[in-house]
This record gives structure tokens, sequence and C-alpha cells, in this order.
């Protein structure tokens, strides 16, 4: 079988596997890399310090706690407005439109996802957070919230666009077995169509996310970037400062080789953690709803 | 003619086509977002006068601009504050001497919202609204409101200056720190822009940055003493308690276009245009 390979064949499998094994090399460089320039912070910073509520790095107060919770709650926030919105603009498209219909919101929808995040930010600056001041009577309405709608029409593209996808792939057999036993069209959407695509909507869901807790221009130009601690859910309508802004605002500032600058890569660190756990969390519940699926079909 | 070839062949090595009559000369000038503005309009009006002279001129703070400077990548650093030891001590490294140059004075303004009633704030109120010990606009006079403070992010000049000398006090032993909730904004204009339609906030910004549909507050430097408004005069005659200078950089002293580029600045046909830009003349 593997003499029969003529060398073209040969180099281009090799190649192929190559381009396989280049992301796992590349995400394995890039944490190397943050590694290297953010441990050294335990040795410079004491632990009490970098886990306190205090961000202040130029008189080397360095807490990253009120960080790490601001970026928490704008996207939780981010995540409750995206997934009911997102999944639910999917199924329209998906099981409920007309064909026509869907070939004009589909690309519409992915159009919006194109739309540059400095620009969603400028409409945040200049029209949602005075209309969320006076609305809510807030003292001013740079604040988590304004974030996270932001953040949240940010994802809804991603999750409308992979969850349609999704939906769209599951075979039309099911759906007529399902009628055929007399079931409604909601019973079947909820009962046959979305659980046969249910990895394929995680994926959007935590996909989305993902692009909700990297986003950087958007949430400095609307969060107000106060190093305020948020673990009250109250402090979704007060102004908090995110991960990815601090390194946004401060990395282009800061002395290479420095402490700031280490602990800057060391909030990298975190934030990477962090979406290593959401994929990780998805991906195994994924795989746990393949199996059962599965054992069932067996 | 001649001098041209001589000046763009002296000046710093970057002229593109050396030797001929026309040949072009650079000159890198980077740094406080406070003087960008300014510095783009030295650079247009020098430049129009200048066939043969092109400057370009980006922003990014004070910080970002010595750093260039230090790492050789521009020939003048403009920065709102004074170069740090640390800084000086890298360029040494480097093997550069930064040498300051005073071009222009600038006040920083305390802006309010026009519905505010406040107009006038001793520096102490100032500080102690910023570091959170005044919460609500009815202790220093104005109405039950909540107090929004805006300040520029840690990295811009305008925010350590505004810290040592309004927050401190100008006090080298005073810890007093930024209330943790103040808004930390990236921009000159996302501070005029929540100033604009946020009645309860308060931010500071350069005087020539501050659009007349703001208020400005008069400012006294003691308790008791007269109250000041920012202005060209007040700051000239040192009545305005919150006026600093404003520096550009050289790497060693200036040599070749370099040079005569900072010495025209000094000159009156440039300080109109600091005037024009709201900044405060050094003659």
């Amino acid at each position: 079988m593997k003499k029969s390979l003529t060398w073209r064949e040969y180099v281009i499998t090799r190649a192929i596997k190559v381009s396989g094994y280049s992301a796992i090399v590349f995400v394995g460089l890039i944490f190397f890399f943050l590694l290297r320039e953010g441990l050294p912070v335990f040795g410079e910073v004491p632990i009490s310090t970098l886990f306190n509520t205090r961000w202040y790095p130029i008189e080397e107060y360095y807490g990253i706690l009120p960080l790490i919770t601001g970026s928490l709650i704008v996207t939780i926030g981010a995540a409750l407005v995206a997934i009911p919105f997102g999944i639910g603009t999917a199924v329209y498209i998906a099981e409920v439109s007309p064909r026509w219909m869907r070939e004009v919101l589909k690309p519409l929808v992915e159009l919006l996802g194109g739309l540059p995040s400095v620009v969603l930010g400028f409409l945040g600056i200049l029209v949602l957070s005075p209309y969320l001041r006076v609305l809510l009577d807030l003292p001013t309405g740079l604040s988590a919230l304004a974030g996270a709608l932001l953040l949240g029409g940010i994802a809804i593209p991603t999750i409308v666009s992979i969850a349609e996808d999704a939906l769209d792939a599951v075979p039309r057999s099911y759906r007529e077995g399902a009628w055929a036993l007399g079931a409604t069209r909601w019973q079947t959407i909820w009962r046959v169509t979305f659980p046969a695509a249910k990895s394929g909507v995680l994926t959007a869901i935590m996909l989305g996310v993902g692009r909700a807790i990297g986003e950087t221009m958007t949430v400095m130009m609307v969060t107000g970037n106060a190093p305020v601690l948020a673990i009250l859910p109250g402090s979704i309508l007060s102004p908090v400062r995110t991960m990815t802004a601090t390194i946004a605002a401060e990395m282009g500032e800061v002395a290479s080789g420095s402490v700031h600058y280490h602990v800057l890569f060391f909030i990298g660190m975190v934030l990477f953690l962090i979406s290593l756990i959401v994929n990780i969390a998805a991906s195994s519940v994924v795989f746990r709803s393949k199996k059962r699926a599965e054992r069932i079909l067996s | 003619m001649f001098l041209f070839i001589f000046l763009s062949l002296s000046a710093c090595g970057r002229a593109s086509d050396e030797g001929s009559a026309e040949a072009t000369t650079y000159i890198e000038n980077k740094g406080s977002d406070t003087i960008v503005n300014l510095a783009l309009a030295w650079a247009e009006h020098y430049q129009a006068a200048h066939q043969d002279v092109r400057i370009s001129v980006t922003g990014g703070g004070s910080g970002t601009g010595i750093a260039a400077l230090i790492n050789g990548t521009v020939d003048l650093a403009n920065a709102s504050r004074q170069i740090k030891a640390e800084e000086i001590e890298q360029a040494e490294a480097n093997g550069i001497e930064p040498v300051e140059h005073v071009i222009a004075r600038d006040a920083i303004a305390v802006i309010v919202n026009p519905e505010n009633p406040v107009s006038r704030l001793t520096l102490q109120q100032i500080s102690d609204i910023y570091s959170g010990k005044i919460d609500n606009w009815q202790d220093v006079g104005g109405e039950d409101r909540p107090i929004v403070r805006l300040s520029r992010e840690t990295n811009s000049g305008t925010h350590v200056y505004f810290l040592e000398t309004v927050l401190r006090l100008g006090e080298k032993k005073n810890k007093t720190l930024f209330s943790m909730d103040t808004l930390l904004l990236p921009s000159s204009e996302g501070i005029v822009a929540e100033v604009r339609q946020n009645p309860n906030a308060i931010g500071y910004d350069g005087l020539g940055y501050v659009p007349d549909d703001l208020s400005m507050i008069a400012i006294a430097a003691k308790p008791g003493g007269e109250y000041v408004l920012p202005a060209v005069e007040t700051v000239n005659n040192g009545a305005y308690p919150i006026a600093r200078d404003l520096y550009m950089y050289t790497a060693g002293q200036p040599t070749g276009i370099v040079k005569v580029y900072l010495d025209w600045i000094m000159e009156a046909e440039a300080q109109e245009i600091v005037a024009e830009l709201g900044f405060v003349p050094i003659r």
C-alpha cells in the first residue's frame, strides 16, 4: 500500500501534515513567549500585590483583580446578550424564514460581522452611552453595560453565521421524520434539529464569546477604564477596566523589560488561560454529547 | 543651491537622492498627543515655505516619543513633561545625549458641562474631588449630583502632570492617588465628548483642546486666593496655577536641518501659530 504512493503524494501528505501540526506549534510558541515574558513577574512583585484590588502601574500598584473581574463582567454580559439573540436569529434564518429571506439575511448579518470595532466604539461614545445614562439615570453611561451591549453586537454575527450553518447541515430527513410523527414545527426545532446540530451551535457560542473576551478597541472606548473591582451584579452599571484594554492602553508606553512590562505579559497569560479554559470546557461538552448521540444511534 | 546640498548632506543622512539640487530632507517628529496638533501646524507652515523638507509628525504620548528618540528612530521627540532620570540613563546606555528645548507653554483647563453651575474651585477642592474625598457637586456649591471624574490614561504626560501639580498640590512627599473609580479615557476627544453630554462630569485637558461649548473652571491656588481663568495672559504672568512648559528633545545638540527647524520654531512667525492653537507662546 505504502509503496504505491508516488513521491508527489508523499510530499503533499507531508505538507498537509505539517500545516496541521503548525497550529499546535504556533500556540505552543505563543504560550512559551508569554511565559518567558510574564513569569519573571513572580520574582519582582509579591503575589499579595499582584492579586490585590488597586491597579495604578505608574506608582507600582499592580493589583490585577479589578482587571480580571472587569473582563469577566463585560464578557458575561455580552454572552447574555449575544447567545439568545444569536441563536434565535440562526434558528429563524435556518428553520423559519423562507429561502429568499435567508439569501438576504445571512449576507447582511455577515456584513455586520465585518464592521470595524472602532466604528462601533464611536457609536458607543456618541450614541449608546449618553442614551444609557439618561435612560437608567446613571452617573455616567461609560460602563460595563455599554461594553457588554456592543460586544454582544460584535459576537452575534459570529454566532448566527456558524450556528445557522450547523442547523442547515442537519439532514432534511430528520425534520421530515419528526413531521411525519406529528411533531409541530417548534417541537421539531427544539427536540430534533437543535440537538442534532448541538456541537455546531456550541462551537458558534464558543467562538462568539471568544471574540467578545478578546475584543479591545470597543471596550477601551466605552467602558470608562476605571480599575474598580466588579463583583456585585450591580457593577454592570458602573465603569470597569478590562484586561485587553489595559494591555492595549499601556503596552505602547512601557519600557521593555520593566516590571510593568512583565505584569502586562502576565495579564496576557491570564487572558490566554481563560480562553483555554473556555475552549476546553466547551469541547468537553461537545465531546460528551457526541458520545451520547453515538450510543443512542448504535 | 549649494547651501541646499550642504544642508541635506549634513542633516541626518536620510536625504533620498543626495547630490541633486531637489534633494529632500526628512525630519521625523513624534511624541506627546498634547503637542501633536501644534507640531503638525508648524510642519505644514515650514514645508509650505521649504519644498525640500518633509516633516512627518505622529503622536502617541510623551513616553512614546522619548522612547523613539532613545531607540534612534526620530529626530525630534515632543514631550509635555520633562525627561525622566531613567530615560536619560537608557539614552546614555544607547550612546544618546537628550537635549531639551522649551518650545511653548501649556495650561491645563479643568472643564465641566455648561449646565453645571460650578464655575470656580480651589486647587485643594479639585484635589479632593479627584482623590475621592468629595463625591457630590453639592459639596463644592453645585447641584445634588454625583461627580464623575474623567482623566487621561496613565501613560499620558498630562495625567502625570495633573497628578503631581493638582492632586498632590506640587508637594513631593504627598502620595495622594486618583480615586479608583476615576474614568481613564484614552484620548482628549473622549474626555471632551463625555463632558459635553454629561452634567455630572469633571475633566481636564490642555487649554488648546477645550472647545467653546464647555465651561472652564476658574482656579485659586490657595483658599481665599484670587480665582483665575486659564488664558494666554494669565499663564504668561504666572497667575494661573496649572501651567507647564512643552518640550522638544533632540539626540545631542541639534545640527543641520533639525537645528534650522528648531530655530524657526523659536521665531515670532512660528510662535504666532502657538497662540492660534490656544497654547501660550514662549515670548
